[in-house]
């Protein structure tokens, strides 16, 4: 009778619910989660780990979940550098997690990449990520900052405010992100009329470095970009310029994956679903890492209930597969570098007040491509 | 004698109210329907409303109408007469779209936060009941025999069709990417849905409950994604769908039979709230990024007038 019970047991365990284990990996002790930095609410900046994100998108697809007897698992991992990383993404790849879901710095997330299963980049925007250290299971659901600088500069254009200040912060990120700058601006047909560095500092002597008033005057332009990663300078920025000028880039206008204020395409609904979640407002981090969540989730239905990590890469990069981003199009994998196709918000911090692409910018087919490295461009080896 | 005398004046004003010749429109951001007289066309005041409006339907007698409210957690009963809210029906969060069952004592309504579809007593003004559905939940459907609901999830791209008297969810039946709104076909053996991410209509045969047909939309010199069709309306003949097709700014007119799309109409930007006349001689078309209505002349296919109404137009109503 016992030996029956057993055997009938056994039979039993693969028609339970299959798993679908997603790993999330994030950096411990996280510099840009402290609660003071946080507190700032800086425009494009993180608010929390992948998990947050990544749960919203598995719970709100519970129904079909169910329906399909799978059964969602979320593992979270913290590390400390890339060889945890790898270590903690080759380990819950042996275990049969399907996708992991990272915000990691650029360095860590490659590590990570060499386990053998899909790592959804949630949180690192450097374009090189999507251009010469591009990997084949790396997929990007934030936005490049290339397709950032491309949507603001689409806005430059439409206004007609064509003769660009661009200001610089000191950090090598900087310097990477405004080479990405200029690019966009020479994409546009924008005129840079001057590139100045910044740094803060209430230094006397270094008033030429950090008085806005000085860092803006003295040249004839329409805009002022400012690059600052930081983000302490550049919020400060708007209003204290020589001239009446709009500032853009880190400052004032800023082109974001997601603002929680959005208020067309159902944006509300998901916002409020985050913010009943987790207490706070949806940053363009949590919607990639929820865009991720929901891919995972999409490719999991597709596959059925026994997904594999080979099973669910497949079904992503299957011709066809696509996004309901609550952006109001939907949303697909660039074949070329794996990078999420999407629309950009353009936001002061307290209203959307303009989607990129701009209306009448065109694109022989598909306009979400004139955001960001485009296919004849071939950046990505890998691909 | 003199009780007569006032019958007859209560029915005259039962008479007055019924068949006002206005055209009612939501508008998401005022708070307010639109009065529009349906013969010459102009704007012929507001009605205060509770937060939000969306959908709107006529009570039956048509002497009132109810319009379900997103941010107020409510529906105001409208009185077509005199042109005010005279009742406030509490409502689950954040309501959407509803039906009505036939008798209109019982609301169908679609909750969007709460991921159900809820039954409101009206009169009650209580929540008899609640299925779980799929997230987002926004079109909602009661079969012409009053015994199913059909149910749209935006998020879980499915239609739930749901048992009225049971509350049991009966199928599940996957459509397109983010189905919105339904229409019978006047047999009542088609249920066409619209697909607003998918640029296109599924068509679902009631006997089998299966997908029998998926019509996809094509404009020359617009992309899939330009097409977004919401709105669904069947014309009084029973022949021809409208189908209003979002951001490409057109409605679509479809021959249901031949599931073929005879002709496009230019209506405002983001075309979606749909609806005839008596006579099925004119289809208005709420514009959702124009704040505008377009009047379609539907037996020549086209624009006759575009009218400005309120702020986020959703949904219309006509009354001739």
């Amino acid at each position: 009778m016992i030996e029956r019970l057993i055997a009938l047991a056994l039979l039993w365990l693969p028609a339970a619910a299959g798993a679908l284990t997603i790993g999330v990996l994030h950096r411990a002790d996280d510099a840009r989660l402290e609660p003071r930095r946080l507190a700032l609410g800086y425009l494009g900046q993180p608010g929390g780990t992948p998990e947050a994100g990544l749960r919203v998108a598995v719970d709100e697809a519970k129904f079909q979940l169910d329906a399909a007897g799978i059964a969602p698992k979320i593992e979270v991992v913290a590390v400390e550098g890339a060889e945890q990383a790898r270590q903690a993404a080759e380990r819950m790849a042996r275990q049969g997690a399907v996708a992991l879901v990272a915000d990691l710095p650029a360095p860590w997330l490659l590590a990570a990449a060499r386990a053998p299963v899909t790592v959804f980049n949630s949180g690192d925007a450097a374009d090189a990520l999507r251009q010469q250290d591009c990997r084949g299971n790396l997929v990007h659901t934030l936005p490049s900052e290339r397709m950032r600088s491309d949507a603001l500069a689409q806005w430059l254009l439409a206004r007609r405010w064509s003769r660009v200040l661009l200001l610089r912060g000191p950090t090598e990120e900087d310097a990477a992100r405004a080479a990405g700058v200029r690019a966009a601006l020479a994409r546009f047909r924008l005129a840079l009329v001057a590139e100045r560095p910044f740094k803060l500092s209430a230094d006397p002597r270094e008033r030429a470095l950090a008085n806005p008033l000085l860092l803006t005057g003295g040249v004839e332009h329409d805009a002022v970009w400012v690059v600052d990663s930081d983000g302490e300078f550049a919020r400060g920025l708007p209003y204290r310029t020589a001239l009446p000028r709009p500032v853009v880039g880190d400052g004032g206008l800023a082109a974001l994956a997601w603002a929680p204020n959005f208020e067309r395409f159902g944006a509300p609904q998901l916002a409020r679903r985050f913010q009943r979640a987790h207490g706070r407002p949806m940053t363009a981090h949590d919607w990639a890492a929820w865009a991720a969540g929901k891919a995972v989730v999409q490719a999991a239905l597709a596959t059925g209930p026994k997904t594999g990590a080979p099973a669910l890469a497949a079904a992503l990069a299957a011709p066809g597969f696509e996004l309901d981003g609550f952006k109001g199009t939907a949303l697909s994998l660039r074949p070329w570098d794996r990078q999420l196709r999407q629309p950009m918000l353009l936001t002061d911090g307290l209203a959307v007040v303009g989607i990129a692409p701009l209306e009448g910018v065109l694109h022989p087919r598909n306009t979400l491509d004139t955001l960001g490295a485009d296919a004849p461009e071939k950046l990505c080896p890998a691909r | 004698m003199k009780l007569p005398a006032l019958a007859l004046a209560v029915l005259c004003t039962a008479v007055a109210a019924k068949d006002s010749g206005l055209v009612f429109v939501t508008s998401e951001k005022d708070h307010a329907l639109t009065l529009i007289d349906a013969r010459t066309l102009e704007v012929r005041g507001t009605v205060a409303t509770c937060k939000r409006p969306r959908h709107l339907q006529f009570l039956p007698g048509r002497e009132q109408i109810l319009v379900a409210c997103s941010d107020s957690n409510a529906a105001d009963v409208i009185d077509i007469a005199s042109r005010k809210s005279v009742r406030r029906v509490p409502m689950p969060e954040n309501p959407e779209a509803f039906d009505l069952s036939a008798d209109g004592k019982l609301a169908y309504v679609s909750v969007e936060d709460d991921a159900e579809l809820a039954v409101v007593d009206l009169a009650a003004g209580r929540i008899v009941r609640r299925t779980k559905v799929g997230h987002e939940p926004e079109g909602v459907k009661l079969s012409p025999d009053g015994r199913r609901v059909f149910v749209t999830s935006e998020v879980a791209n499915m239609v739930h069709v749901v048992d009225a008297a049971s509350g049991a969810v009966v199928k599940n039946i996957a459509v397109g990417k983010r189905p919105r709104r339904f229409a019978f076909s006047a047999d009542g053996a088609e249920l066409w849905v619209s697909n607003e991410l998918d640029a296109s209509v599924s068509v679902i045969d009631l006997a089998t409950l299966a997908v029998k047909h998926t019509l996809k939309f094509e404009i020359k010199g617009m992309r899939a994604s330009d097409i977004t069709p919401v709105g669904l309306e069947r014309s009084r003949d029973g022949r021809t769908m409208f189908v209003a097709l979002g951001r490409a700014n057109h409605v679509a007119f479809v021959d249901i039979a031949g599931k073929k799309v005879e002709r496009t109409v230019l209506a405002g930007k983001r075309a979606w709230g749909l609806a005839l006349n008596r006579d099925g001689s004119r289809l208005y078309v709420a514009n959702g990024l124009s704040d505008d209505l377009t009047v379609i002349d539907v037996a020549g296919g086209n624009a006759l007038k575009t009218v400005p109404v309120g702020r986020v137009p959703y949904g219309v109503l006509v009354d001739d």
